[in-house]
């Protein structure tokens, strides 16, 4: 099963441990940890859907193409990452 | 007189209260995070909408026995195909004020981008305002300075009816409703916008109201700090007079309202609009106590020499009594007044950038 971490910077606001998931996709993936974590889900993703603008998902270290509908496949011994997009200095 | 305040800063919630020592900070919360609203309730609830960078805005709140915990935010629908063409995005940007409704349970959220939330259940869930968020009209709200987005920097629940609110937005005038927001027409006459091309310059969809303030006693009477001036309205925000009069400029964002005199209003003025600056580097505030016809600059107290402290729309705050008032400036300011203005103190602190002060 993909794998899906949050980085540290976000438990400060809000529990969001590792969690292994069954998912074909990153937007699989995610809906699976926000099911047992709804609110973990606005913290990630904005109104419609899409990753916020200053959170980066990477799966396998490798930024994911598709941020609006995270149609990005994943397979069962991927690692999924999520952080926050670093702008400035 | 209120004896407790709130302090919304870039780095955190700090409260304040007032002993024999004066006044001084009395719980930290959210320490690092932008805080962009906040709302004590009569109940002794406090509300902080915060602005997480990376993260989004969140709500939280302090119920009685004194434990803060995290609530749902306003979002937004699902946005339709049909709507694509929408200049402004159909996703929570931040909550910029928060109101409550006159009657129990009742807050309105006014937001970045625009829409108008309500919430029946002290914050615990929100529904957008379709009303105004589906007019044609609003397409052509513009965003504020600095920010692509438009912003709802004020609403006002007329004390005798709830269901009569008016908002201010940056930029698109001043709107309202008669019916609880199942209704909504854009009301202001009276204001310009000198920086518009000239055929445009009256258009009341276009003018830059940064803030609005009512007279609890006497809801008609509305002040507005406008980009290109103060105004004053007799009639709920319909029509507007400006007041040439205030000094030593008209430039500005906060306004306060005195709770019971019609006639009395503040405003901190700054260099329009580039510099946004105090006059002479010297921080006063500017008081009318005869409807705009003329004003006082009070500086008792207050620093005269290279102070470069701007006070944002909601960092200017006026207890129930109107004796006490506080603003916060972008550099950490802080000053108290418990003579109306008169005179003005510093509590013994630096404070991060301050965006919302609020009495309890």
């Amino acid at each position: 099963m993909p794998t899906v971490s949050f980085t540290s910077a976000l438990q400060r606001f809000v529990a969001a441990p590792t969690a292994d998931v069954e998912a074909e996709t990153v937007g699989d993936a995610l809906a699976a940890v926000f099911a047992s974590r709804p609110a973990l889900r606005g913290y990630v993703l904005d109104d419609q859907g899409a990753v916020r603008r200053h959170v980066a998902v990477y799966v396998n270290g490798q930024p994911i193409k598709d941020r609006a509908l995270l149609t990005d496949a994943v397979r069962p011994r991927d690692e999924i990452y999520v952080f926050q997009a670093l702008s400035g200095g | 007189m209120t004896d407790r305040l709130y302090v919304g800063t870039r780095k955190g919630l700090f409260e304040l209260t007032r002993s024999d020592r004066g006044w001084e900070i009395v719980d930290v919360q959210f320490l690092g995070d932008p805080v962009s609203a906040v709302l004590a309730e009569s109940d002794g609830s406090v509300y902080a909408a915060l602005d997480l960078g990376h993260f989004g805005a969140k709500l939280w709140r302090r119920g009685a026995d004194g434990a803060w915990s995290e609530l749902a935010v306003p979002v937004f629908p699902a946005k339709p195909d049909d709507d694509a063409d929408d200049p402004h995005p159909w996703s929570l940007g931040k909550i910029w004020v928060l109101e409550p409704g006159g009657m129990p349970g009742r807050l309105w959220a006014g937001t970045m981008p625009g829409g108008l939330f309500r919430s029946d259940d002290g914050g615990q869930s929100w529904s957008l305002n379709e009303p105004l968020w589906r007019m044609p009209e609003r397409r052509q709200w513009q965003g504020v300075a600095g920010g692509e987005q438009p912003g709802i920097n004020s609403v006002l629940i007329d004390p005798r009816n709830p269901d009569d609110i008016r908002i201010g937005v940056s930029t698109a005038g001043v709107w309202a409703s008669a019916d609880a927001g199942a209704s909504w027409r854009l009301i202001n006459r009276g204001m310009h916008a000198e920086y518009m091309p000239p055929e445009r310059r009256d258009d009341p969809i276009v003018q830059d109201v940064h803030r609005l303030a009512r007279c609890a006693a006497d809801p008609e009477i509305v002040w507005c700090q406008h980009h290109n001036g103060v105004f004053r309205s007799e009639d709920g925000g319909a029509t507007w007079r400006e007041l040439m009069a205030i000094r030593p400029s008209k430039f500005g964002f906060a306004v306060a309202a005195h709770p019971h005199d019609p006639d009395t209003a503040w405003f901190l003025p700054a260099v329009k609009d580039e510099r946004r600056i105090p006059v002479d580097g010297k921080v006063v505030v500017t008081r009318t106590r005869d409807a705009g016809r003329s004003f006082e600059v009070l500086r008792n107290g207050l620093p005269q020499r290279h102070a470069y402290d701007l006070v944002w729309r909601h960092a200017l705050a006026v207890d129930a009594s109107g004796d006490r008032l506080a603003f916060g400036s972008t550099s950490g300011g802080f000053w108290i007044s418990e003579d109306g203005g008169d005179s003005w103190t510093m509590p013994e602190m630096r404070l991060p950038p301050v965006a919302a002060v609020r009495f309890s």
